[in-house]
This record gives structure tokens, C-alpha cells and sequence, in this order.
């Protein structure tokens, strides 16, 4: 058994060591709203928060996550992640929304590392999240409108 | 349609909905020479060819049914808003079911083609205005005043000279016995309060709060978990497998085949079943399996592609003729001929293949999946594994994207075949390498064109011949037809030349294939548009003129070019090392065009400015349809400067995003959108037709800014020579 803190809930989880955290999020916590894309860290949809950094939860074993804060969108319960959100729906950003978790998981990651994030900023942090409806441009303004949002 | 139901009651219906308390039930029915006329539920639930779209139950709950799936084009919005728009309620107080190709609801259970509004707009727009007129006569009559004297407002009834109100609610057993208008009269456009205007997508809050439910995401008690191994080698048949080491792996409990079926394509895969997903992929791992390749190991690209090649010297068969061409293109003064080649794409949601399946009772199977088609699997799944439409149940939930990719059950053959031979309810899930690897894909296109001009520089005769495989993957094709998929839009264009002469050549794979998003405009735009490119400037003309001076006769493509004339400064100096480029393309999902300035950087290109215009006719939500050209013109910029697929040795070289790659946010390029809705009121779509004009706007540009022409994708955005 391995204990996890998700959301500030403690989870016993039965998995094997090596399992990645994200099929312990999703299929043994039952918290969906992570997802699964690639497997190789390589799209970002299954980013997840672990004391407060992203992470891919795709290709992180779940032993590794024994121990630490683990956030996922369904906790995303703060004021720079609110805010985010709110700018999401602000400007209508999800097509599909199969990838908005790992989006705004990745972009509160961003601001509160940096509140008022340049476009280079934005290029650097959100290149490992991909979007295949192509809402790119909208999640680059939704940024600069919740930096405006947490100003 | 051959089954009927004769004991369809209210009951039953009320079952069929999970809905409990009568009230009133507005929908469609086909009954009358398929003229769809409104009837409610008391007069027509006798027939099973009525669909209720929109019930209103006497706690004042509001619930729309949408037969058009959500894979991020706006459906769940689009669709209802058509109801709602004419109920006078707003869709927040409305409950949005995605119906699940149950028989009552009709053959449209679908999203594909860029269709769902286009073929709802005025059938839904009436069940919705025959609910309010039937609201509005249940409250005259209950205060015996004129109907003329009420109207509908958020959800209630009022009475103009008193303000009396009465709401959907109380007045909905009343409005239930009254009978349905058979014509309602439609909202005027002008007093519309959702259509036209850019309104929030009530998917949007779930969406960003992971509440949102797709395919991927349904559970069920006791439930198992299936990964399934395929053959790598495309047109494999399964000889043996030896289960022993992965039955040995924690959490394993069952190896079994089960067939992928996709049209004539066949291929077994061995699946195994485990208690949670990771072990089955572990499982997977250590399976050992056989395979017969039957010869098929030796195929590849390069020598499929000079099969292309070689069969662009057959004469082809006829897609469209006029005029003379052989004859004006041999004596014209001026003649072009060019090749252009385009490559194999994949669809790549980012929601892989899954499908959850339970044969449960006997004779009963549930489905909960992302698909585009649920009305479809009712039907063809219900004949082939034996069960009754009544008895097979879909549950349709949100497309982690669709693409064209969710048109094909394939996936859900699979899963229905393991729950029935398990006993257990199934959930399939394919890896990122499955979906990358197993297709099914876009083809590719080669086209061979000629064109001639007269001595003034005027285009005389054209010549596109097509050279491909067709999607549905039959050898046996009778190569003195052409295909209207394969051709999609090649003699469509407005271009008004005198002589044209459009062929198809058929040249058969095997691999799987399928309708990509804008299929094979996407590919033949590219060709058809650029070789205009060529002729513009062997005639020494402006691209954008040279296109309108083909354009004499007033046309929805004339004023597109304009208007991207017009929003993108066309004749305006550019910065030295620039160059603009213009495509426009109308074919059956609608009309769209770009204007794309790129300028020179070092050995590469960098795209400084995308404007987009899309020709609706008619739009109903502003902000969905700039989305969707602005995610289209990102589609398209992978098809055209990334890796694509690829085959040696009989399987897809290309196995995850890490070489098959997509355009991340930092190659995003600027892209503005302008919507002409002067169309009157025909009606195109929304979600594809912004794929297809991109590549050639863009290729045209890159010739515009650096004098090379690009006449293969993919190319490399960052090495242009």
C-alpha cells in the first residue's frame, strides 16, 4: 500500500511501485479530471501539481509521489489557479477539452513563478502541453488576462 | 429502418430518458413523406418516429436533447441554442443530453462534415418555436384572452396588457393537451437573443474544472481493463500467441482475441484483461504472439510513392469536363505542368481510442464511448452482435477530439467482443503507439497538373488529375470511375475557365484509411491552389488579381477574395524579405480562404500574419466559428511542416508525438478571423473549412517572399533553400 496526498485527501493506494501516478489518480482515487494522452511525457495532459511544480503524472512513479503535496484540477482550489480558470471561461479557450487540465495546470504552475509572464515565458513554460483543436492562441491571452486578474 | 416498435407509450419513454412527472414533450416526426412536421407528446409518442428534442416537466426543469456529439466544435451550444433561441429561455437554465442513437431520435445522430447546424437549423429552431406557441395558447386559455396578447420570455408566458406571468412550468401539463402548430412562426432574426451573438459554451466551466466527462473517463462497478496487442504489420493474420508469462503479471486475468473491424479492413488482436490498466499494459509487455504476415512486410513509402508516381501516366478516368482541353492546351501559347505530392496524416486526439462495453442480462449491451457516431453503432452494432436496438444502449460523452477519427467504431468492436466473451463489463484503452501506429489515416494525394494561358496572360484551360487510393480501401476498383471523395472540390472551384479537363486515377492501399478533418480538400487544396499560384505568375499577374479576373460572375468565392483583399491590405508595401500569400477553397462543408504574410529569417520562414475569412451564410455563435478556423489553421500547419506518417517494412515508422509531432504554442503564428454571413440562407459549415486553404496560402507566401515553390509536404519550415 502507498499513501498519497491528493487535494489535501489521503488515498491508500494498491499499486505496484513503478506504476505511473497518473493511473493511481484516475483509476484508484477516481479523480478523472487528469488525463491520459501519451504515456512519455510528451503531450502534457496528465500534468499535475507535486509540492506546488508540474509534473507529468504519465511517466512519474506513483512511489515517487509517497510522501508529497499532489494537486489536480479538481483541487485546484487557490486564487492564482481560480484565476486561471476564470480567464478560460473568460475567453472561451477549450474546444475539446480533453487537454485544458494539463493547459491550466501548467499555466497557474507559470504565474506564480512569474505574475506577469512574457510571451517567450509562455512559449517556454506551456511547449510541453499540446493542443490538438489548436487553442493555443487563446490560451496565450487567457494568461496575460489572469495575470491581469491576480494583479 | 425495417424493425418497428408498436408499444413505444409514454412509459416506456419516460424510462428511456430517466425522466419521471409528465409535462410537455416537442419534437420532430418523419411520419409524412419525411416532411418533418412538430407534434407533442400526446399525439404522437404512438409513433417511434417521433423525436423529443425538448421536454419541459412541471418542476419548470428544462431538458434539450442534442443528437449532435461535442468534440470541441461547439455542439453542445450550437445545437440547443437552436431550441432555446425560439423557447425564449437562455441555456443556463436548460439540462443538455447528448442522445445516444436510440431509434427515437432519428436518423441525425451524428457529427461529421461540418453538418450538425446546417441540417438542424430550421427543424430545431421549429420545436423550439411549437413549444412556445403551444405554452402561449395553454396561458390564454387558462386567463381566456387572446393569444396575441401574451408572449414568451425567460421561460414563462406573459400578458402584456395586466403583466399577469405564468412559467413553463405551471403551464406545461395545459400546454401538453393543446395540439402542435404545424407551422410555428419563426423568431425574425433581428429579436434574436442567442443566434448570432457570440455566447458562452455551457461545456466551457467543465472543461476547465475536470469535471467534464469523455469516453475515457466512465466507470462502472466491476468493471476490467483491457490493452490489446495488433498486428504491427498491416494486413497480418494472427497464428499463434502464448499467454503463459503475461497471465503471470499481478493483476492479470484473462487473455482473448477480438477483431478490429473498419470497413473491409479486418485485423485480430489479442487483448489482455487485467483488474487495473497499468498491469494490463504490463501484461501486454511479456505476451508473446505470432503473426503471418502474408508478404505484406515488404511494403514501404518510397516504393507506394513511386507507384503514385508511375500510375500519374494512366489517362485516368473523368471527374469533370468542358470545353475542348486537349485540344486548347496542345495550341495555347503559354502551358505549365507541375507535380505536387502530399503526405500520410494521422488524426492524433489527444483522447486515445476507448471504449467502455457491458453485455449484461443475456441479450442487453451498454456502450459509454466518445464517439461521432452513436446512431450509427446502434444500427450496425445491433445487427452484428444480434441485439436489438432497444436493448443496446450508448452513452454518448464528450470527444477528447474527433477529427474524423470517432466516424469509425473500430475501437468499440472490440470492446463490445471482450465484454461478451468475459461476462464482465470491458474498458478499452489504446495506447498513444496503438492510435499512432494502427491508423487509421489520412491518405495521401499526388496531383498532376497542366495549365495554359493566351497570349495575354488569360488562364484558358486547366487540368487537375488526381492520383490516389480511396478510403473505403477496395481492391477491386473499377478504374473507369472516378471517386467524388478522392476529387472532393477539384471541379467545384469558381474559376471560370473556358476549357478543363479534372481526372481520377486509382492507385489501391492497404493500409487503414479515413476521412481526416476537411478530408481531401486538405490535400487537394494544396495542389489546385497552388498550381493557380503558377499561373498567375507565368502570366506576370498579382496572385489575387489573376484570381478575380476568373471570377467575372458574382459569387460567395469573390467576395471572400475580396474580402480578404480588403482586411489584409492586400496592395499595401510589404517590409523587405516578405511575402504574401493568398488560397481560397469551397467544397462540401463550406468556403473559406487566407491571406498569410511570411518573411525570410536565416534559412527558415517565419509566418508573421494569418488573416482567415470563412464564408457561413448564416452563423450562429461568432466566437465558436473563429475557434474553430483558428484550431483548423493549427491542423493545417502540422499537416504541412511536420513529420506526417510514414511506412517501412510493412508498419508505421512513426510511433508516439515525439515523432509525429504536432505544432506546439511557440510555432502558433497570429491568425485573424473574419466571418461573412452575406451569404443569404444556405448555410455552410464551420469546422473544416478553414483546413484546406492554409498549406497553399502559406506555400504561395513562402514563393512570394524567397522564389521557391513548394510543391511536396510535408516541408521544413526551418530550412527553406
Amino acid at each position: 500500500m502507498i499513501t498519497l496526498n491528493i487535494n489535501n485527501h489521503s488515498y491508500e493506494v494498491d499499486a505496484s511501485p513503478d506504476m505511473p501516478l497518473l493511473w493511481a489518480i484516475r483509476d484508484m482515487a477516481g479523480l478523472t479530471g487528469t488525463k491520459f494522452g501519451c504515456g512519455i511525457a510528451q503531450c502534457g495532459a496528465c500534468t499535475v501539481h507535486i509540492d506546488g511544480k508540474p509534473v507529468r503524472s504519465c511517466s512519474f512513479p506513483v512511489a515517487a509521489a509517497a510522501g508529497k503535496k499532489i494537486t489536480t484540477i479538481e483541487g485546484l482550489h487557490e486564487r492564482i489557479g481560480e484565476a486561471v480558470q476564470k480567464a478560460w471561461i473568460e475567453l472561451q479557450v477549450p474546444q475539446c477539452g480533453y487537454c485544458q487540465s494539463g493547459q491550466i495546470m501548467s499555466a497557474t504552475a507559470l504565474l506564480k513563478t512569474k505574475s506577469n509572464p512574457s510571451d517567450a515565458d509562455i512559449d517556454t513554460a506551456m511547449q510541453g502541453n499540446l493542443c490538438r483543436c489548436g487553442t493555443y492562441q487563446r490560451i496565450r491571452s487567457a494568461i496575460h488576462h489572469a495575470a491581469e486578474l491576480i494583479k | 429502418m425495417n424493425q418497428h416498435i408498436t408499444n413505444i407509450n409514454r412509459r416506456n419513454f419516460l424510462r428511456l430518458t430517466g425522466i419521471t412527472g409528465a409535462g410537455l414533450v416537442v419534437g420532430l416526426s418523419s411520419k409524412a413523406n419525411g416532411i418533418e412536421t412538430v407534434e407533442n407528446l400526446t399525439s404522437a409518442l404512438e409513433s417511434y418516429e417521433f423525436s423529443p428534442f425538448v421536454l419541459i416537466e412541471k418542476s419548470g426543469q428544462i431538458t434539450i436533447f442534442n443528437p449532435k456529439p461535442e468534440m470541441g466544435q461547439g455542439t453542445f451550444q450550437s445545437i440547443p441554442a437552436l431550441i432555446a433561441e425560439e423557447l425564449e429561455v437562455s441555456l443556463d437554465k436548460v439540462t443538455i443530453k447528448q442522445t445516444g442513437g436510440e431509434k427515437k431520435f432519428g436518423p441525425g445522430q451524428s457529427a461529421g462534415g461540418s453538418a450538425s447546424v446546417r441540417t438542424s437549423y430550421m427543424n430545431l429552431r421549429k420545436v423550439g418555436a411549437s413549444a412556445r406557441e403551444m405554452l402561449i395558447k395553454a396561458a390564454s386559455q387558462q386567463w381566456n384572452v387572446p393569444v396575441e396578447e401574451c408572449f414568451a420570455e425567460n421561460a414563462s408566458i406573459i400578458h402584456q396588457p395586466t403583466g399577469k406571468k405564468l412559467s413553463y412550468g405551471e403551464l406545461a401539463e395545459a400546454a401538453s393537451k393543446i395540439e402542435a402548430p404545424k407551422s410555428p412562426k419563426l423568431k425574425d432574426p433581428k429579436d434574436f437573443k442567442i443566434l448570432g451573438k457570440s455566447s458562452p459554451r455551457p461545456d466551457v466551466p467543465l472543461k476547465v474544472n475536470g469535471k467534464a466527462q469523455f469516453g475515457i473517463d466512465a466507470s462502472v462497478p466491476g468493471m476490467v481493463y483491457a490493452s490489446i496487442e495488433r498486428c504491427p504489420v498491416f494486413g497480418s493474420k494472427l497464428t499463434s500467441y502464448d499467454a503463459a508469462a503475461a497471465m503471470k503479471v499481478k493483476g492479470v486475468i484473462a487473455v482473448e482475441t477480438c477483431e478490429r473491424i473498419h470497413g473491409v479492413y479486418r485485423s485480430e488482436g489479442v487483448a489482455v484483461i487485467a483488474e487495473n490498466y497499468w498491469a494490463a499494459v504490463q501484461g501486454r509487455k511479456v505476451l508473446i504472439v505470432k503473426w503471418d504476415n502474408q508478404g505484406n512486410e515488404k511494403f514501404n513509402s518510397k516504393t507506394y510513392e513511386q507507384g503514385l508516381r508511375d500510375a500519374a501516366k494512366e489517362e485516368g478516368a473523368i471527374d469533370h469536363q468542358q470545353g475542348d482541353f486537349d485540344k486548347a492546351f496542345a495550341e495555347a501559347p503559354v502551358k505549365l505542368e507541375a507535380f505536387y505530392e502530399t503526405p500520410v496524416v494521422s488524426h492524433s486526439p489527444v483522447e486515445p481510442m476507448n471504449c467502455l462495453a457491458s453485455w449484461h442480462d443475456g441479450d442487453k449491451l451498454e456502450i459509454w464511448t466518445s464517439t461521432q457516431v452513436p446512431g450509427n453503432i446502434v444500427t450496425e452494432f445491433s445487427k452484428t452482435y444480434g441485439v436489438t436496438p432497444e436493448n443496446l444502449k450508448v452513452n454518448t460523452l464528450f470527444n477528447g477530439g474527433g477529427f474524423g477519427r470517432r466516424l469509425y467504431p473500430d475501437y468499440v468492436h472490440e470492446a463490445v467482443q471482450l465484454t461478451k466473451k468475459l461476462g464482465k463489463p470491458v474498458k478499452t484503452i489504446w495506447t498513444r503507439e496503438d492510435d499512432t501506429k494502427q491508423g487509421p489515416f489520412r491518405p495521401m494525394t499526388y496531383s498532376a497538373m497542366k495549365g495554359a494561358l493566351d497570349a495575354k496572360g488569360k488562364a484558358i484551360a486547366f487540368q487537375h488529375k488526381v492520383i490516389a487510393p480511396t478510403l473505403d480501401m477496395k481492391k477491386d476498383y473499377d478504374k473507369t470511375k472516378t471517386n467524388g471523395t478522392m476529387t472532393e472540390g477539384i471541379s467545384e472551384q469558381k474559376y471560370e475557365i473556358e476549357h478543363m479537363k479534372n481526372l481520377y486515377v486509382h492507385h489501391y492501399l492497404h493500409v487503414p484509411l479515413a476521412a481526416w478533418r476537411a478530408v481531401t480538400s486538405t490535400t487537394l487544396a494544396f495542389s489546385h491552389e497552388c498550381f493557380i499560384d503558377e499561373m498567375a505568375v507565368a502570366a506576370k499577374k498579382d496572385p489575387l488579381a489573376f484570381r478575380l479576373e476568373m471570377l467575372t460572375k458574382e459569387s460567395d468565392t469573390k467576395n471572400v477574395l475580396n474580402k480578404l483583399k480588403e482586411v489584409s491590405q492586400w496592395n499595401k508595401p510589404l517590409p523587405a524579405g516578405w511575402g504574401r500569400g493568398v488560397a481560397q477553397y469551397e467544397f462540401f462543408a463550406g468556403l473559406g480562404g487566407y491571406v498569410i504574410e511570411v518573411s525570410k529569417k536565416g534559412t527558415g520562414i517565419k509566418i508573421e500574419k494569418v488573416y482567415a475569412v470563412i464564408d457561413l451564410g448564416t452563423v450562429v455563435n461568432p466566437d465558436t466559428t473563429k475557434g474553430q478556423v483558428e484550431g483548423a489553421a493549427v491542423m493545417a500547419l502540422t499537416a504541412a511542416i511536420k513529420n506526417g506518417i510514414t511506412f517501412d517494412k510493412g508498419q508505421t515508422v512513426q510511433s508516439n508525438y515525439h515523432n509525429n509531432p504536432l505544432v506546439r504554442i511557440n510555432e502558433m503564428p497570429k491568425v485573424e478571423v473574419h466571418i461573412l454571413t452575406n451569404g443569404g440562407p444556405k448555410i455552410k459549415g464551420v469546422g473544416e473549412p478553414g483546413l484546406p486553404p492554409f498549406a497553399p496560402a502559406l506555400c504561395n507566401a513562402i514563393f512570394a517572399a524567397t522564389g521557391k515553390r513548394i510543391r511536396r509536404l510535408p516541408f521544413d519550415i526551418n530550412k527553406i533553400a
